[in-house]
């Protein structure tokens, strides 16, 4: 008994003793929490942190904006740094991984918030963003999302929140419309996978083909980690909608449109930006060709600087841009650009002048209204053939 | 398109599911049957099956770009199922076989460990991301009577009905079967008639990695996608499946697990029917803990199951 | 003639091993605080992983009762709280909203309360249909229960929202005792604490209740009992105690402790999500009593500290310690965490698989301790 009092006890001790050499690598300011004040931002560095999903279904999208958001970071610093009066100041990334869950977002927000940074860029995923914009708000910590569509993110009354991208909003509805007129659908079944997202921007078309007229013909639900969709796509086929319309991710979208098309449904698949991606068209195979996707923003490489953009992606990180590295990467051009105009590293200064933003980025003019949302926001519609996106319309 | 053709759609569908329940299920019941261990690393027996089909296709596909599909299919099986069965002996050998005498909790909480370990093996290697898994044979749809299916699907079916099938023979008519029979019975009084438990155990072992393997790349085929944790779900309904057949009894994790596949596909695809729109098939999940549970409750020893559950 | 318990040495001896833990338990998070927030957070979660150890330990260690669901009564107790103190019902059921125009804000002292007698009613419920099942048969329906119910909290956001389903339940109501809120800092007898450490203080407060809870439970009739299941049900049986009610007591007690550290969680993160109630977490707590010595309530704080204190430890240095070592991050701390992980899970079963701090078995006196000597043998009559 007292030789294992004294194991317990010595592993205590290596513990304490472990914690002490933890202390020199804790570069996390003991704010008091709550404050707008950041301390501890010696050695010139501007610390912006990054939250997207780095494992799971999403992290090839996840990793796609932390890239563009590194992108930046490394032009901004190559071309000189941000000069604030005297001092030169670097821009670091500092990146965390919430795994696309609500969860983890909240306790990244928390850590990024410990550690002193000035701005968030981020998350990607609704459901991640939204609880974790609350923990923004509270530390008065600007947070720029380049891929959160759900309306809800800046319904919440937080003067903190904001986006470069369009909410479901216009998503929603520019899906529908298309729906209705390209597609002249007369039925259509809905399935979404439950998260903010997803259900957020179904609700949305479906308000909207309802009011022009048109049935559900069925109303599904899955969740954002199946893989078998087959029950649900037999109920539904033996409806025969005109149209699947989907609410979730690619990594559920991809495996659904191979399902549906080996099932010998024959309605073309219409879904939102979180499955307008390359990965979809690795994953769904021979039912790749079924999607019609919308995206919320400007087709980016129609843009002028748009090519460019996509080349020295592709040198720096060797793959193709998925869908949202242009947005996190204007998203820490609009910080960098808020920190100049506001002079300091205050972090309520730097949210007020992000509300103010005037800013001409590589995905557009970039101004936000008083929600945060950006003032007018585009939906691309984009059609997948022969194994590649193609690009149809812009409404705005 | 009836509401006829599309009940026997919902039992094709329910078929694949349940076919692939039984192949995992089988590993479950036999290891428990012989040396009474829930072997909760199983479903990442499973994963690694996948992923290593995944890696050696890759590679062969690379060096020969020329070899047809169910070429492919076939080099990443014969890769997965040596791999597998290796893990499953180290497994064996090293955490599971130094505790056959220890309390209750300890051969649960190292089974734990052990998926733990695999799982994390599997990223370092892997990655954490999912891994597409190429399309081996085509996905276009055959009309079978009313019924819609693929070749992969009829080749899950066909597979999984042969080696069950096989396993049933091997069981019944071999010397090995007869080993693990008795040693299931009664290991002491079987080493008294020459019978070598370890060998046999390790014996039963390979053989359910091998029937995951199998299941695996099936899997992978079926739903395109591979990572680390996908073998986790499985692995819980076809434990479910080995249970509700009666754990311990072979045919009954057969016949669990083709009925635990089509109770899910009709109770996902008929639940909203029954429940006036209540539920939906997002509860499609649920179906398997609900039968475990019941089963559980009102027949301990499953549908095929002798053995009483009169154990502390 | 007994040379060991009551005598002075020994009083003085536990009196000034209880200051002294007294003393580190009021200091430590000042001193963590000192190191980083990210510190105190880790012990403030510290100490609600001893709660649900510790109830844990009541159904498995006390009673025998393999339960692997465990964590369905902190979801429970959670999504009480959520409910109780959150705009949620008020949003979405328009007759809550008139019956509560200002919201619902159910202070601490009713909430507490109603979430562990929810959570115990959940207890008895689970208990009561599997009264007869042993062993493994028991563990895996326990496990199928938990995860029913995740499920079920996952999808009930139609046709009535409860739970909003995997959006989870935002903006709930932090702890408020009189006019102090939990989620700002405060200023407590001249010293600035954080909001984080005001939290750790009350779960250190309620921890302890809980330890002194389980020592009297363990020295009752009620603990002898559950003793007596664990070690032979028959037996127990035959000796007049009604087994039924032992058991569905032992579930609800047990169900209790998670109701009251999942209420605490809601308000701690003011968010609640059923991803945070997997099949995962009901095995990290397993693990805490298993590695730390089942039955043996230090042993079981023990295991609750290493494992919640030991994965931060791990992030916080290896991480740097890579770098510094090969230049750049070979295994991603994440994936590192969970191999010790694993590891230390199969090593501490194949090594000590009583656990680490395991109880003292019964008839075998402690060594060091003084043999009495043989009896000369008795006189020939």
């Amino acid at each position: 008994m007292k030789s294992s009092m004294k194991s317990a006890a010595m592993s205590f001790a290596a513990a304490v003793a472990l914690l002490g050499c933890g202390h020199k690598e804790e570069t996390a300011a003991p704010a008091a929490s709550g404050g707008t004040q950041v301390a501890g931002q010696g050695d010139n560095v501007i610390r912006i942190g990054h939250v997207a999903p780095l494992s799971g279904g999403d992290a090839h999208l996840g990793k796609d904006n932390e890239n563009g958001a590194r992108l930046a970071a490394d032009e901004i610093n190559a071309a000189g740094g941000v000069r604030l009066g005297e001092k030169i100041y670097r821009v670091e990334i500092l990146g965390e991984d919430d795994k696309a869950d609500p969860k983890e977002g909240t306790l990244a927000a928390q850590k990024l918030v410990d550690e002193g940074v000035v701005a968030v860029v981020g998350h990607l995923n609704s459901g991640s963003s939204i609880p974790a914009s609350k923990i923004y708000s509270d530390a008065g910590v600007a947070q720029i999302s380049p891929s959160t569509t759900a309306a809800k993110y800046t319904d919440q009354g937080f003067k903190t929140t904001f986006r470069v991208v369009a909410n479901d909003i216009q998503q929603g509805t520019a899906m529908a419309n298309f729906a209705i007129n390209d597609f002249k659908a007369k039925s259509v079944a809905i399935i979404d996978d439950r998260t903010a997202y997803g259900q957020g921007l179904v609700d949305v078309v479906e308000r909207v083909v309802k009011d022009h007229g048109v049935s559900i013909v069925a109303r599904e639900y899955t969740n954002n980690k199946a893989s078998d969709f087959n029950a649900i796509l037999t109920k539904i086929r033996a409806r025969q909608p005109d149209v699947i319309v989907y609410g979730g991710m690619d990594d559920t979208a991809g495996p659904m449109a191979k399902q549906i098309h080996q099932l010998g449904i024959k309605a073309p698949l219409l879904a939102g930006d979180g499955t307008c991606s390359p990965e979809f068209v690795k994953l769904a195979g021979d039912g790749a060709d079924i999607l019609t996707c919308s995206r919320a923003g400007e087709a980016v490489e129609k843009l002028p600087k748009g090519a460019q953009f996509m080349a020295k992606y592709k040198a720096k990180f060797g793959s193709d841009v998925q869908i949202y590295a242009p947005y996190a990467y204007d998203a820490v051009y609009v910080v960098v650009d808020a920190i100049r105009r506001a002079g300091s590293l205050d972090r309520g200064a730097i949210t007020a002048a992000v509300a103010n933003t005037d800013y001409d980025g590589l995905t557009g003019h970039i101004s936000f209204d008083a929600k945060g949302d950006i003032k007018n926001g585009a939906i691309s519609m984009y059609h997948v053939q022969d194994g590649t996106l193609n690009y149809l319309s812009t409404t705005r | 398109m009836g509401s006829w053709d599309t009940f026997v759609q919902q039992v094709f569908n329910g078929l694949v599911l349940g076919s692939l329940y039984a192949l995992i299920a089988l590993g479950y019941t036999m290891v428990y049957g012989i040396v009474n261990l829930i072997n909760f690393a199983h479903g990442d027996v499973l994963m690694v099956g996948a992923l290593t089909a995944l890696s050696a296709v890759a590679l062969a596909h690379g060096l020969a770009p020329g070899i047809p599909g169910w070429g492919l299919m076939l080099i990443g099986m014969l890769a997965a199922v040596p791999v597998c069965v290796l893990i499953s002996l180290l497994m064996e050998r090293v955490a599971y076989r130094p505790l056959r005498n220890a309390p209750r909790l300890a051969p649960l909480i190292t089974a734990i460990g052990v998926s733990i370990l695999l799982q994390t093996l599997a990223m370092i290697i892997w990655g954490r991301n999912h891994r597409t898994f190429p399309q081996l044979l085509s996905s276009d749809p055959i009309a079978i009577g009313p019924a819609t299916v693929t070749v992969t699907k009829l080749l899950v079916v066909a597979l999984s009905a042969i080696i069950m099938v096989a396993l049933l023979l091997l069981v019944q008519r071999t010397r090995l079967g007869r080993a693990m029979r008795a040693t299931a019975e009664n290991p002491r009084v079987a080493a008294l008639m020459g019978v070598n438990p370890n060998a046999v155990i390790a014996a039963t072992f390979a053989i359910g990695a091998a029937l995951a393997a199998v299941a695996g790349v099936m899997y992978a085929s079926l739903y395109s996608v591979a990572h680390f944790y996908m073998g986790f779900i499985p692995g819980l309904k076809a434990f479910t499946a080995a249970v509700l057949g009666g754990i311990g009894n072979i045919p009954g994790a057969m016949l669990g697990g083709i009925l635990l596949g089509l109770i899910e596909a009709l109770g996902a695809g008929y639940i909203d029917q029954f429940s006036d729109g209540l539920f939906g098939s997002n509860y499609q999940d649920v179906f398997a803990f609900i039968v475990l549970c019941a089963v559980l409750i009102l027949r301990p020893s499953g549908l095929l199951g002798e053995r009483v559950a009169d154990r502390a | 003639m007994a040379s060991f318990g009551g005598t002075d040495p020994h009083r003085r001896a536990a009196l000034a091993a209880t200051a002294l833990i007294a003393v580190v338990l009021l200091v430590l998070p000042l001193a963590a605080g000192w190191l980083g927030p990210a510190w105190v957070r880790t012990l403030a979660f510290a100490a609600l992983y001893v709660m649900l150890a510790l109830g844990l330990n009541i159904v498995v260690g006390f009673a025998g009762l393999l339960d692997l669901g465990y964590i369905a009564f902190y979801a429970v107790g959670a999504y009480t709280f959520a409910l109780l103190a959150s705009p949620h019902l008020t949003d979405n059921f328009p007759s809550i909203a008139r019956t509560f125009p200002d919201g619902l804000h159910v202070p601490i002292w009713a909430a507490i309360p109603l979430g562990a007698a929810i959570a115990a009613a959940f207890g008895v419920l689970l208990g009561a249909p599997v009264l007869k099942l042993r062993g493994d048969y028991l563990a895996i329906v326990t496990l199928g229960f938990g995860e029913i119910i995740r499920i079920f909290l996952n999808n009930l956001n139609a046709p009535i929202n409860l739970t909003n389903g995997p959006q989870g339940i935002t903006l709930i109501d932090p702890v408020r005792i009189g006019p102090l809120r939990f989620d700002h800092g405060a200023s407590v007898f001249g010293l600035a604490l954080s909001s984080l450490q005001l939290y750790y203080y009350l779960f250190t407060a309620l921890a302890l209740l809980c330890i002194l809870v389980c020592v009297r439970l363990q020295d009752s009739r009620l603990g002898r009992a559950w003793m007596a299941i664990r070690e032979d049900e028959i037996a127990a049986k035959a000796m007049g105690i009604n087994v039924r009610n032992v058991k569905l007591l032992a579930f609800g007690l047990g169900a209790t402790f998670g109701g009251v550290s999942g209420s605490m969680f809601a308000a701690f993160q003011g968010f609640v999500s059923p991803e945070s109630f997997s099949l995962m977490e009901s095995v990290i707590v397993l693990s805490m009593i298993v590695l730390g010595g089942l039955g043996h309530i230090p042993g079981v704080i023990l295991g609750a500290v290493m494992l919640s204190v030991f994965p931060e430890l791990l992030r916080h240095t290896v991480g740097p310690m890579q770098t510094q070592l090969f230049g750049r991050i070979l295994i991603d701390t994440e994936v590192l965490r969970m191999l010790l992980y694993g590891v230390a899970l199969v090593l501490i079963m194949l090594y000590r698989p009583k656990g680490l701090w395991p109880a003292p078995q019964h008839g075998v006196a402690p060594r060091g301790v003084a043999q009495p000597p043989p009896m000369p043998p008795a006189a020939a009559a």
